[in-house]
C-alpha cells in the first residue's frame, strides 16, 4: 500500500534555513546540509529546499545548498522558490534536484510547465499554489504571498495538472507558521479536483494535525517546517503516531 | 569500472552521487565500444518509454551483447522497463527484450483514492529469492514514481501493490531491473546498489 508521506521543507536564505510566519518575521533555524541529515536519520519521506535568496548570486548560492543536502540524503529532493526559467530549472537539477516546484512562473508562463514535463517528465514537476480562504473558494497568492493572482486554487490545481504537473503543493497562507493546523477543508476540494497528489502545507502544529489532513484532508502528502526544525517534534515519533491511527507510513 | 549508460533522459545526478557515496569507479561511456570491457553496466531512467529509442541499434546491440557475456546489467525505472519487450506507452518503440512481457499502464481507483501515477514509498513483497535484495526483508519500503510497469512474471522477485499488483523488482542470471529508484530510497536503497556493485566485482 502506498504510504503517506511526510516531507521537511527548509526555506533556504543565503545558505542558512529560515522560518517565518504566515510569510513574515524570518527566523534562522540551522544549515541545510545539518538538518536533512538529522530528517534521513529520523525517517523523513522527502526533503523540499524553498530559496527565499533574492540576491543576485541566487543560483549559485542555490546550487550549493542543493549540493550540500544531496550529500546528506538519498532521498527524493525538490527544489522551489524563484524558479522562473527552463535555464533555472536545468541548474537545480544539474545541481542534484530531483524535482522542481514552480510557483509565480507557472501562474505567468503556464508552458513552462508543459516545456518542463516534456523535458523533465511530470514527475518532475510540481506546481506550487499559496491560496487564502475567501468567502466562496480560495484565492491564489503570488510573489511569496504579496499579489493576489485573481485565481482559484481549485481551478488551478485542475489546470495546472493538465499542463503536465505532476503534483501539487498546497500551502495555506492563512495557517503557515500558526501551528493551528492544516486547511483540511481546502486540502480536500483540491485533492478531489486533481488526479495528481496533493501535498498539503501550513499550519502543522501537532501530530493530529497531519491525522486530520490525511483522513479529512485528503492529503497524499503533508510538509512542515518549524514543527521538525527546532526539534519539537522527530519524524519517528510522528509516524508512530500516524500508524496507531491507521495511516499508512514508511517507517 | 561500472557503465552508467546516458541517453538524455532525464537527471543522472541521483544515481551518480548514490554511486559515488557507496565507493563505486563509475563513467557516462560517450561510445557503445566502451561497454566491450566494464564489470557492469546501470541503464538508468526517468520519464517516458519513448526516451529509450534514444538508445540507438549500436548501444542496444554492445548493451545485449555484454548481457549475453554475462556482465551484469541493472535496469532502473524506465531503464528496467526497457528490458522487456516493448511498452503501451510509446507502442512503436522496442525494448531490449531480455525479459519476456510488454509494460502496460497501471490502474487506479477512484473509489479507494488509489490516483496514478503511483509517486510515494511503497512495500515490496518478495516473490523469490533475490540477489538484487539481499539484506533486505519482505515489507521493505522504497520510493516509486511512474505511471506503467512490468507484468508479474517468473523473474519477478518483489512485486508491489498500488490498484494492481506490479513486477516492482526482477532478475534473471545477470539482469536485474527495479521500478522504484534505488538512488532515492534511502538506506534500502543504497543496499540494493551495493548489492548490484557486489555483483559486478
Amino acid at each position: 500500500m502506498l504510504t503517506k508521506r511526510i516531507i521537511a521543507c527548509l526555506d533556504v536564505r543565503d545558505g542558512q534555513v529560515v522560518k517565518g510566519v504566515q510569510f513574515q518575521q524570518l527566523r534562522h533555524a540551522g544549515d541545510p546540509g545539518e538538518l536533512a541529515r538529522r530528517y534521513n536519520v529520523e525517517g523523513i519521506d522527502e526533503v523540499v529546499i524553498l530559496d527565499i535568496t533574492a540576491t543576485l548570486e541566487r543560483r549559485q548560492a542555490l546550487a550549493r545548498t542543493i549540493g550540500a543536502v544531496a550529500r546528506e540524503i538519498f532521498l527524493p529532493l525538490t527544489v522551489g522558490g524563484g524558479i522562473r526559467s527552463e535555464e533555472d530549472a536545468a541548474a537545480a537539477v544539474d545541481a542534484g534536484a530531483d524535482k522542481v516546484s514552480l510557483n509565480t512562473a507557472a501562474l505567468r508562463s503556464p508552458e513552462l510547465v508543459t516545456t518542463l514535463a516534456k523535458r523533465y517528465g511530470s514527475q518532475a514537476v510540481i506546481v506550487a499554489i499559496d491560496a487564502k480562504r475567501r468567502d466562496t473558494g480560495f484565492a491564489v497568492y503570488v510573489r511569496s504571498g504579496t499579489t493576489d493572482a485573481a485565481r482559484d486554487a481549485v481551478v488551478w490545481a485542475h489546470e495546472a495538472e493538465a499542463r503536465g504537473a505532476g503534483e501539487i503543493l498546497l500551502t495555506s497562507m492563512d495557517r503557515d507558521g500558526t501551528k493551528a493546523g492544516f486547511d483540511c477543508e481546502m486540502t480536500a476540494a483540491v485533492s478531489d479536483a486533481v488526479d495528481i497528489p496533493v501535498i498539503a502545507s501550513g499550519g502543522a502544529g501537532s501530530f493530529d494535525h497531519f491525522t486530520d489532513v490525511f483522513t479529512t484532508g485528503r492529503a497524499d502528502a503533508a510538509l512542515a517546517a518549524s514543527i521538525f526544525h527546532y526539534a519539537e517534534s522527530s519524524v519517528t515519533d510522528l509516524k508512530r503516531h500516524l500508524r496507531t491511527h491507521g495511516i499508512p507510513v514508511r517507517l | 569500472m561500472i557503465a552508467l549508460v546516458d541517453y538524455g533522459a532525464g537527471n543522472l545526478t541521483s544515481v551518480r552521487k548514490a554511486l559515488a557515496a557507496l565507493g563505486a569507479t563509475f563513467m557516462t561511456p560517450s561510445s557503445p565500444r566502451e561497454l566491450s570491457d566494464v564489470a557492469g553496466v546501470i541503464v538508468p531512467g526517468v520519464g517516458h518509454f519513448a526516451a529509450t529509442s534514444a538508445i540507438d541499434e549500436p548501444w542496444r546491440e554492445a548493451i545485449g551483447a555484454s548481457a549475453r557475456r554475462g556482465t551484469p546489467l541493472f535496469g532502473i525505472c524506465v531503464g528496467m522497463q526497457w528490458l522487456f519487450e516493448g511498452s503501451d506507452e510509446a507502442p512503436g518503440v522496442p525494448g531490449l527484450g531480455l525479459m519476456p512481457g510488454r509494460i502496460a499502464r497501471l490502474e487506479g481507483d477512484a473509489t479507494r483514492r488509489l490516483k496514478i501515477p503511483h509517486v510515494g514509498w511503497n512495500a515490496l513483497d518478495f516473490t523469490g529469492a533475490a540477489r538484487l535484495l539481499r539484506g533486505l526483508e519482505t515489507g521493505a519500503q522504497v520510493y516509486f514514481t511512474h505511471s506503467y510497469a512490468a507484468p508479474v512474471t517468473p523473474e519477478c522477485v518483489a512485486a508491489t501493490t498500488h490498484a494492481n499488483t506490479f513486477a516492482a523488482a526482477v532478475e534473471r542470471d545477470n539482469v536485474f531491473g527495479a521500478q522504484f529508484h534505488p538512488e532515492k530510497s534511502g538506506d534500502a536503497g543504497l543496499r540494493i546498489l551495493q548489492n548490484f556493485l557486489e555483483m559486478c566485482r
